[in-house]
């Protein structure tokens, strides 16, 4: 055990006993869960201050308890379904799209060794697979189903604009937002998301440095894909109504915020490992072991913040514009990004 | 003659051709400006005005709750129930029943005295015409403007009401504030 506490950092373990991964996956849900109000929050706050206007503050210290007043609101209203909407894929649409997105943040490493937890070494991270973006990819894809089968299910006009919209914007922005991080893979030569924190240990750079190309395809890729201004075409409240959720309250359309919310935080925490390092922190290599999980949060505050501020700023995009934008500026940066990133490897190896 | 344009064409300046690599630039320029903008909203702090707990004070022309003017040496009403008000009243909100002043119970200035003012605030249109109509200055329109109440009964003010102190509910701006 003491022996698995001194392993050099990067060694995967699945020394873990059975009872300990079904904790983990409790706390995970549980954490996804309550980081929700925190971001709905912090986003209203900060896009107060961004219009120049103190945001929510009149339930609870500072509004805190404002996001409880919703979500309660939202719970105790009527399931309302339309006529002519089909009934399970409609119960099921928003269900699908929560838990992907919690299931998202299994993926993500929070430290690099094992804590030791009353005496048991235990990692940091829901699942520390071999192909962790592989995975996180994956999650992403089937969570947009849910809106997809949400927009579709519903039998509505605007309801249907918004999921074609969602399948069309799907195909644009997930083959430039994986060529992307070809350059980081390639880099790391593992899928192994503690391995590529691990490798920018090593260097002692961070990724956004050597692939900032890279990290700013996969930044614009991802407000994309999770639905984030300039491009929530695909809910549009101006021209959609709502979009995908038009139809959708209460309770069913809280999931859809839970998972909204949730992408949000995972996109900011999967920004951090990928391109800031992950539990790294600058100039300091002998970090104790406690502030890794704490680093990676603070990483993924700054950029839900710089993600906040992009919505306080940019209108909406037109969306001819948007899929031009994906496919003739996007992935040809990203193809050449890969290309390059390639070429520098095998000559400088 | 025949009338030569030339002189009327105006060039107008065109902004650069969209597109390419100058366009790209550009459209990243923008994008940076404008969260420069926004980031400068929050440097420069709120505006917001808390208004329950924050009240921006009145003019002193500010037309708010009626009040009702008594004499300051004798303690007489300057109310002598004309009803030249309720005449003006374009909402026909006021209602006054006027009685004989008596020298056992003087209650006004003049001959006669408002037996019963009342001023239904629900009908109100704060218009000021009654102030105006007033002959001997005795309504005038107040500063406080949160009468919001939970029954229309309670919404019609009685002499008594309108006589009274107001509680003081709104700043009242000083000359040349």
């Amino acid at each position: 055990m003491t022996a698995l506490l001194q392993a050099p950092i990067g060694t995967i373990y699945y020394a873990e006993p059975w009872w300990a991964q079904i904790i983990k996956a409790l706390i995970i849900f549980g954490i996804g869960f309550s980081l929700v109000p925190l971001t709905l929050l912090y986003e209203r706050k900060l896009l107060g201050r961004f219009q120049g206007r103190p945001g929510p503050n009149r339930v609870g210290i500072f509004g805190s308890l404002q996001p409880m007043a919703d979500i309660g609101k939202l719970l105790f209203k009527e399931q309302f379904k339309p006529r002519g909407a089909i009934g399970w894929l409609f119960i099921a649409a928003p269900l699908i799209s929560m838990v992907f997105a919690l299931a998202t943040f299994a993926v993500i490493p929070f430290s690099g060794r094992p804590q030791d937890v009353f005496g048991t070494p235990i990692g940091l991270y829901g699942v520390d697979s071999d192909i962790g973006l592989l995975l996180f990819f994956a999650f992403s894809a089937v969570g947009s189903y849910g809106i997809l089968l949400g927009g579709w299910a519903s039998t509505s006009k605007y309801s249907f604009l918004g999921a074609m919209r969602a399948a069309a914007q799907l195909i644009s922005y997930e083959a430039a937002q994986g060529l992307a991080l070809l350059g980081v893979v390639m880099t790391t030569g593992s899928l192994s998301l503690s391995e590529i924190v691990d490798k920018q240990g090593d260097m002692g750079l961070w990724f956004i440095v050597p692939q900032i190309v890279g990290a700013f395809i996969f930044f614009v890729a991802t407000l994309a894909e999770i639905n984030r201004t300039p491009f929530d075409l695909l809910e549009a409240d101006s021209e959609l109504v709502g979009g995908f959720m038009t139809e959708y309250g209460g309770g069913r359309f809280a999931m859809y915020y839970v998972a909204e919310y949730v992408h949000l935080v995972v996109a900011g925490a999967m920004f951090s490992t990928l391109f800031l390092g992950g539990w790294n922190i600058p100039f300091w290599q002998g970090a104790p072991g406690f502030l890794d999980p704490i680093v990676v949060l603070l990483k993924t505050v700054v950029i839900v913040t710089i993600i906040v501020w992009i919505r306080a700023t940019l209108p909406r995009l037109r969306y001819d514009q948007l899929m031009s934008f994906g496919w003739k500026i996007l992935l040809p940066l990203a193809t050449l990004n890969a290309l390059v990133t390639a070429i520098v490897l095998v000559a400088f190896k | 003659m025949t009338w030569n344009p030339d002189s009327d064409v105006v060039e107008v300046a065109r902004g650069p051709e969209p597109g390419g690599l100058g366009g790209a630039y550009r459209v990243f320029g923008e994008t940076l400006r404008g969260l420069k903008t926004s980031f400068m909203r929050v440097v420069e702090g709120t505006h917001t005005v808390e208004y329950p707990e924050e009240k921006i004070p009145v003019y002193p022309r500010w037309r708010g709750r009626h009040k009702l003017h008594k004499f300051e040496d004798t303690g007489l009403e300057k109310c002598v129930g004309c009803s030249l008000c309720a005449a003006a009243c374009p909402a026909d909100c006021i209602r006054v029943v006027a009685a004989e002043n008596t020298p056992e119970n003087r209650v006004s200035g003049g001959e006669r005295y408002a037996a019963v003012y009342e001023i239904n605030m629900s009908r109100c249109i704060f218009c000021g015409y009654c102030e105006i109509a007033c002959p001997f200055d005795a309504i005038t329109m107040g500063s406080d403007f949160e009468l919001a109440d939970y029954n229309r009964s309670d919404l019609i003010f009685t002499k008594e009401m309108l006589l009274a102190e107001p509680m003081v509910r709104t700043p009242l701006r000083a000359e040349g504030e």
